[in-house]
């Protein structure tokens, strides 16, 4: 899977990073989110996808092959 | 009267109903029926409110996470069409600076950046101690104290003053009177012109310690703001400002989330037990969302305006149209939580939307979930015979303010 975060749509509200710690940071200063991983292993497939379920700003996709 | 008048006319359109709906009494804790009945069968509806205005209701859970993240959906209060809440809003409207309440991006995403530092989820999680002994220290004083005791004065209004306290770096000597101004504020019981006095003192009080944060900085978002102000990034009447709504915004919601859950709980015992008996932080964490979910406390609805025309399933909504979102009727929608009046601690509840959805989803929510966490897996293991001391239909409720709530819960033990 592909994981795909648009920043400049971001809200900072930390969702993904509580969702699927392991492919999301934030930034210290403002709590943009920092997408650690692009390629994510399957195992996160279920984190990833409450990541992308629970984003206030509809800001992250998830491309599955 | 003239026959004619109360006689119905073919074709007449039906009156509209007024927003906000009420709830039945027998069901306090449940959204109003008229909104559920909505949701079925014309979930995206015009309402009648106070002024007149006839804004659109949207209750569906699907419809409210395609529009609110929509950017031709507006939070710009000075539109003519915005649906304001009451008189109130409408008037200080104007007058109000704009902030991260009534912006739109790129403004909006500018403006929320500045304060949201504090509340990134890893500096967040470093509350949890301080919020843990926050918590034992007033359950430790309610158990010493009178019973029966009102869970709402004693624990549930002093728990998120602390913490807020904690979190702008007020000193801790100064906890007592922060603590009892700000719940004062919040007291329905209170006399209006105290409260407006105790609200100034309050206000004064942050200002004063703004200054001094900034002659003598501390690890604290109070200092946090005061840099920004030295550095040119806010101004020194701003930083006041947000402090106030930190204060504001992140106590009476989290005190009904206390006092209202602690209800909700006791009247599905089952439930309760659950987190009675566990310390496993998955289901606690669960609960709480849950609870957030079946509560779901704004009660005047999240209010927008369309800033272009918006086709959405067999309606349009026109530019300049209001648009009324009830959060509570989404959260109890059957395509998204089945059996959705039952409150279940183990349901999957993460995507409700008790804090809205959208940009301007609550900035506290990471804070408000992890002094639930601690509140939810703390207060009633240690007070494991923690019952009401009054029946339901004995309890004042709150049906005006923007958050619903009850003005005491007698509890005992």
């Amino acid at each position: 899977m592909r994981v795909e975060l648009d920043v400049p749509k971001c809200v900072a509200s930390g969702q993904c990073v509580m969702a699927a710690p392991d492919v999301f940071d934030q930034r210290d200063d403002d709590g943009v989110a920092i997408l650690l991983q692009e390629h994510p292993g399957e195992e996160l497939l279920d984190d990833v996808r409450e990541a992308v379920a629970v984003c206030p700003a509809a800001a992250i996709r998830l491309v599955e092959r | 009267m003239p026959e004619a008048q109360s006689c119905p006319v073919t074709g007449a359109a039906e009156p509209l109903p007024e927003y906000p709906l009420p709830r039945a009494a027998e069901c306090p804790l449940a959204p109003a029926p008229a909104a559920q009945q909505l949701r079925a069968e014309k979930p995206i509806t015009k309402v009648r409110i106070w002024n007149g205005g006839t804004p659109w209701l949207v209750t569906r859970h699907a419809d409210q996470r395609a529009l609110l993240p929509d950017p031709r959906v507006s939070d710009d209060d000075l539109d003519p069409g915005f649906p304001y809440v009451n008189a109130h809003r409408a008037e200080i409207a104007p007058m109000t600076p704009r902030l991260i309440t009534n912006t739109d991006a790129p403004e909006h995403t500018r403006l929320r950046r500045t304060v949201n530092g504090p509340f990134v989820v890893k500096r967040i999680a470093k509350m949890r101690a301080p919020i843990q002994k926050i918590v034992d220290d007033l359950i430790d004083q309610m158990l010493a104290g009178p019973k029966p005791a009102d869970l709402l004065k004693a624990f549930a209004l002093p728990v998120p003053s602390l913490v807020i306290a904690q979190l702008l770096g007020v000193p801790y000597e100064d906890h007592d009177f922060f603590q009892r101004s700000s719940s004062l504020v919040l007291d329905g019981s209170a006399a209006p012109e105290e409260a407006r006095r105790v609200s100034g003192e309050l206000a004064a009080y942050l200002d004063n310690l703004l200054r001094r944060k900034t002659a003598d900085p501390d690890e604290d978002v109070l200092s946090e703001m005061a840099g920004r102000v030295q550095a040119g990034e806010m101004a020194h009447a701003e930083a006041v400002s947000m402090g106030v709504a930190m204060l504001i915004a992140g106590h009476e919601t989290t005190a009904t989330m206390i006092s209202l859950g602690t209800l909700a709980l006791f009247q599905h015992p089952d439930q309760l037990a659950l987190l009675r008996e566990t310390d496993d932080p998955k289901l606690i964490a669960n609960a709480v969302d849950e609870v957030l979910r079946y509560l779901s406390i704004v009660q005047t609805g999240v209010r927008r305006v369309a800033k272009d025309d918006i086709e959405i399933g067999d309606v349009v909504i026109r530019k300049g149209d209001g648009i009324i979102f009830d959060l509570h009727a989404a959260n109890w929608d059957p395509e998204v939580f089945p059996e959705a009046e039952r409150l279940d601690l183990t349901r999957p509840a993460r995507t409700h939307q008790a804090f809205g959805y959208g940009p301007h989803q609550c900035l506290g929510q990471n804070l408000a979930r992890l002094e639930l966490q601690v509140v939810y897996g703390t207060l009633y293991r240690r007070v494991p015979t923690l019952r009401p001391a009054a029946a339901i239909e004995d309890l004042e409720f709150d049906h005006t303010g923007t958050t619903y709530g009850v003005h005491s819960l007698p509890v005992t033990w």
